[in-house]
């Protein structure tokens, strides 16, 4: 299944001012490939997450488009459609967390046979979870009685109940062990190479690595740059790969801008080393990066 | 020298530190490394005062602790700070940042020193906000600064950044180190994260539960 976003942007109306989270944003994953979406935390990427989810609250406004195989728009698709056809059935999440996603009172095969029904699956749920690497008797076991890697597998086995030909990954590995995380982004590109289109936001450069095809760098709303990280060029992406603890280790000088108070021009402008006084006017996103100097 | 001797930690009827005998040394960074579940988190809490053991000892500088948490003497309570891994669950949400980072000091009845804020760069326009009105890497800094505060003898880090992005890593790992260069403090690097370790930690010792 292959996603097309075209000029993405989400504002959020809050007392005394608007936050833009999400300024123009277009990429495309397809089938069969993951694209990892990298910032820092409060950048924007878990709202677009959202919105791609159609999970936005009411106070958001949403423009541009998110297209799904050339024919449903998951931007201006009304809140009944995505609850009855397009969660879980084509888009599926695979939560943070997977250990606080789950209902603590309830068993896992209770919540695993929940999703089976309510997409009116006849698959069943120990064969299900035998093919995400669980033994059926782990199901009858309660969250808290799950290692992190096995409550990882009931999350996984529980997004992708209805089959969904996308997978949005938000922050699957925070908190984990560095085994774990790897094991959990092995699983998803497993996912991914049965042919589906996996979209793996993180904040976890290493991690995404390991399995991405392709990366988007967000930064304070926009995406500055999408393509491999072998050879950066956005200023703000070098200085993401020389932050790693085996590269360089050292940090980029300043803080991000408010999301409520983005600057006129290029927003990383205050922060660059190689600011030029063309970056007070934001630069057109062309050729695979949003920059005035970048070679 | 921050000494534990024969700690035996249990939960119920499992037993996560089971006679372990550990030093910290002033100014050392060790790197402590080992899966989750081993018991990591529940010996930083114990060196921290915070968690008495089933059984063992623990002595800061020399003086043996006798009583644990609020009847921890002040002095060994102020001498060693520790960092979690989740700013948001450290923080009292009503409190500006200022604030929090100030709270160490207000219970002791000392003033806080204000280079402490750009040590770890917090610029004046977020003191005056709460927790829900900055990112989870700003928080952070927030909770470093705080631990730093009363510039403790021993500085404990339980997974401080592996909710962070890298640049905020960088950074807060690079305060850490200039900290322990000037104060001579010990810090103990508590991480599942090798490859930061080696970049971060003098040595770095296994934990086995």
């Amino acid at each position: 299944m292959k996603l097309d976003v075209q000029g993405l942007t989400v504002t959020f109306r809050i007392p005394g001012g608007v936050v833009r989270a999400v300024s123009e944003v277009s990429f495309q994953v397809r089938p069969g490939s993951c694209l990892a979406l990298v910032g820092e935390s409060g950048c924007g990427k878990s709202v677009l997450a959202h919105a791609l989810l159609g999970l936005l609250p009411g106070n958001a406004s949403v423009s541009g488009s998110a297209v799904l195989d050339g024919e449903l728009d998951l931007v201006s698709a009304p809140p009944p459609v995505m609850a009855r056809r397009v969660r879980g059935r084509r888009v599926g999440l695979i939560p943070q967390s997977p250990a606080t996603h789950l209902t603590p009172v309830r068993t896992a095969r209770a919540q695993l046979e929940e999703a089976l029904r309510e997409l009116g699956s006849t698959c069943d749920a120990s064969s299900l979870a035998e093919r995400f690497g669980l033994r059926p008797g782990d199901l009858d076991r309660y969250p808290h009685e799950l290692s992190g890697g096995m409550a990882q597998r009931v999350a996984n086995a529980i997004a992708l109940a209805g089959d969904p030909g996308l997978l949005v990954a938000d922050e699957p590995t925070s908190g984990l062990d560095r085994p774990l995380v790897e094991r959990t982004m092995d699983e998803l590109r497993s996912l991914c190479d049965e042919g589906r289109a996996v979209l793996l936001i993180t904040h976890d450069l290493r991690a995404a690595e390991r399995i991405a095809d392709e990366f988007a760098i967000m930064y304070a709303s926009r995406v500055v740059e999408i393509g491999s990280l072998e050879a950066p060029r956005h200023p703000y992406a070098r200085g993401l790969v020389d932050a790693q603890p085996d590269r360089a280790f050292v940090p980029i000088p300043g803080t991000p801008p408010e999301l409520t108070r983005l600057p006129s021009g290029c927003a990383f402008e205050p922060r660059c080393a190689s600011a030029v006084p063309a970056c007070s006017a934001v630069p057109a996103f062309d050729n695979g990066v949003a920059c005035h100097v970048a070679s | 020298m921050l000494r534990a001797d024969g700690i035996t930690v249990r939960y119920g009827r499992r037993t996560v530190l089971d006679g372990l005998a550990f030093e910290l040394e002033p100014g050392a960074i060790v790197g402590l490394a080992g899966p989750s579940g081993c018991g990591k988190s529940t010996l930083a809490r114990v060196l921290a005062l915070m968690l008495k053991p089933a059984s063992g000892t623990v002595s800061v500088d020399g003086t043996a602790v006798r009583g644990w948490r609020q009847r921890a003497p002040r002095a060994l309570r102020t001498g060693v700070a520790l960092l979690y891994q989740q700013p948001r669950l450290a923080v009292d949400p009503r409190l500006t940042l200022r604030a929090i980072v100030a709270e160490p000091c207000a219970a002791n009845r000392v003033t806080l020193d204000d280079g402490v804020f750009d040590r770890v760069g917090l610029t004046a326009d977020l003191l005056t906000r709460r927790p829900h009105e900055v990112s989870d890497g700003q928080l952070q800094r927030a909770c470093l600064a705080r631990a730093l505060a009363m510039r403790p003898r021993y500085l404990l880090c339980d997974e401080m950044t592996s909710m962070l992005d890298a640049s905020t890593q960088a950074l807060l790992v690079g305060v850490v180190r200039q900290y322990r260069e000037e104060s001579g403090a010990g810090v103990l690097a508590i991480s599942h994260d090798d490859v930061l370790l080696r970049r971060w930690a003098d040595e770095t010792r296994p934990l086995h539960g």
